[in-house]
């Protein structure tokens, strides 16, 4: 029997007022993928994947988690809504996000950030999450951190924080927004070399990203959005190497 | 020291009586400062309408004629609800408007106007990133405001709220108008019955004085922990 998928998206709309920023977007993914979604700004890939975790609920279409379509319905001005809220938060303690901005929790210490949801979303004990984390931290590489306070650190320790506690949900999937953008350049590395180490482990993570090398090197499969739909997809050796696509070839063609 | 002239064992009982009334309008204004800022904030607009309209009556009149409205217009309105019951329904139903209860829950409102905005504002001041995450790691909205909001809002209200604390303190002078003896009163009686103003109303005014520099080093303590993982620029 196939396993099942740890995430479908199917035909994913989403208009914000009237300006329609994702026009029919879908995706499989099997266990172990690493997806790249890459785009200019504004092509519609981080909407997309705010989509996923609902953070923006999408105006239609259907999202699987892992055989598990989350339900909507519509709220009284006729807009449509999650229609359970307990059902959302479960699926999103199963996607953990790792975002641009870290957005760690200020007013805790690393560690503190890293059990936070374990202990109060996944209601393990506090014991077992703090050994969990203790383990993530050393994993990315900054466990001596650990009772620091996020603005104590660097970008690039405190985006290494945030991917141990994306970690320590033992999520289905790993949501990635741009996590390198926000980084001073000498600062890029040693987050982008975490990432890969999640990647030959096998996790399935989804990776908006500008980082052209990251996304040929390490992802097993590449989308091309613009302007909200997917112009080009497939493996990296064909969206890189033989893309069909206009604008994929523009999207590639050296800017000096 | 201080001859207080047979007073001070009543002086020393009206400033209990101040400090007992200060804290316990504080919790007041507090609760009803979350619970207004939390309405206002919700996007429910019954919710945020009622909040607006509480904080907009409270705010444009003056505190005094509140206080006043309270105690007297509070006992005529019990009496007429006793009335009404027994006519109505044979219950007997009646309590005396006490001027300590009163003042608290006049104080109480007053305040509770004042920190409905204070928290609104620091509410407004939390990055939505922090409150992003939340979401994005599954917390339900309750856990997203214990555990996120409030904790970070304290940071931008802990000014605000000393602030109006401050005034508050101040305000709780209001109540011997109302009769109750707090500290000023008994300072005006026996000011009256000793024709000795100074001698009575400089005590008074340097306990208001004792309390509100100690509420300031206590609020720039609370201050500094509530601001632990902030790195101050300089």
């Amino acid at each position: 029997m196939a396993e099942t998928a740890p995430l479908i998206c199917r035909d994913i709309h989403k208009t914000f007022d009237k300006l329609e920023v994702l026009k029919g977007i879908s995706l499989e993914t099997r266990k172990g993928d690493v997806v790249s979604l890459i785009g200019s700004s504004g092509s519609g890939k981080s909407t997309f994947l705010r989509c996923i975790n609902l953070l923006e609920t999408p105006t239609s279409g259907d999202i699987i988690v892992h055989g598990d379509p989350i339900r909507f319905t519509n709220n009284r001005k006729g807009e449509r809504v999650p229609a359970d809220n307990r059902q959302v938060e479960l699926i999103r303690a199963r996607l953990s996000m790792v975002f641009q901005g870290f957005n760690l929790w200020s007013h805790m210490t690393v560690l503190e950030n890293i059990i936070e949801a374990p202990v109060h979303v996944l209601k393990i004990p506090k014991k077992e999450a703090i050994e969990r984390a203790e383990a993530y931290l050393d994993k990315v590489g900054i466990y001596e951190r650990k009772d620091y306070y996020p603005a104590q650190m660097s970008g690039g320790q405190q985006q290494r924080a945030a991917i141990a506690r994306a970690l320590a949900m033992e999520p289905e999937v790993m949501l990635f927004d741009e996590p390198t953008s926000a980084l001073d350049p000498e600062l890029v590395g040693e987050v982008l070399k975490v990432m890969q180490s999640l990647a030959d482990e096998g996790r399935t993570m989804i990776v908006v990203t500008h980082e052209m090398a990251f996304a040929r090197d390490v992802s097993s499969k590449v989308l091309f959005l613009h302007q909200g739909v997917i112009e080009e997809q497939g493996t990296p050796e064909k969206v890189f190497d033989h893309p069909e696509s206009e604008r994929m070839k523009q999207f590639l063609a050296p800017k000096f | 020291m201080f001859d207080l002239k047979g007073y001070g064992p009543a002086l020393a009982e009206g400033a209990v009586i101040t400090i007992e009334l200060a804290f316990l309008s504080l919790a007041l204004a507090l609760f009803l400062g979350l619970v207004g800022a939390s309405a206002k904030l919700s996007g429910s607009r019954v919710a945020s309408g009622i909040a607006t309209a509480y904080t907009t009556l409270i705010r444009g009149v003056p505190d005094l004629v509140m206080m006043l409205l309270f105690y007297y217009g509070g006992q005529v309105a019990v009496n007429m609800l006793s009335d009404y019951l027994w006519e109505t329904r044979e219950i007997d139903f009646f309590f005396q408007f006490d001027p300590f209860i009163s003042g608290v829950v006049t104080i109480g409102l007053i305040f509770g106007a004042y920190m409905t905005e204070t928290f609104r504002g620091a509410f407004l001041a939390v990055d939505v990133g922090q409150i992003e995450a939340a979401k994005a790691y599954g917390f339900t909205r309750w856990h997203t405001f214990r555990r996120v909001m409030v904790p970070q809002m304290l940071r931008h209200a802990l000014p605000g709220i000393g602030n109006n604390w401050q005034v508050l303190l101040k305000t709780t002078a209001l109540v011997s108008i109302i009769g109750l003896t707090d500290m000023v009163r008994v300072a005006e009686e026996a000011a009256k019955a000793e024709r000795m103003p100074f001698h009575f109303f400089i005590p008074v005014a340097a306990v208001y004085l004792i309390l509100t520099a100690g509420s300031e080093l206590f609020i720039k303590w609370l201050d500094r922990r509530a601001n632990v993982g902030v790195v101050q620029g300089n």
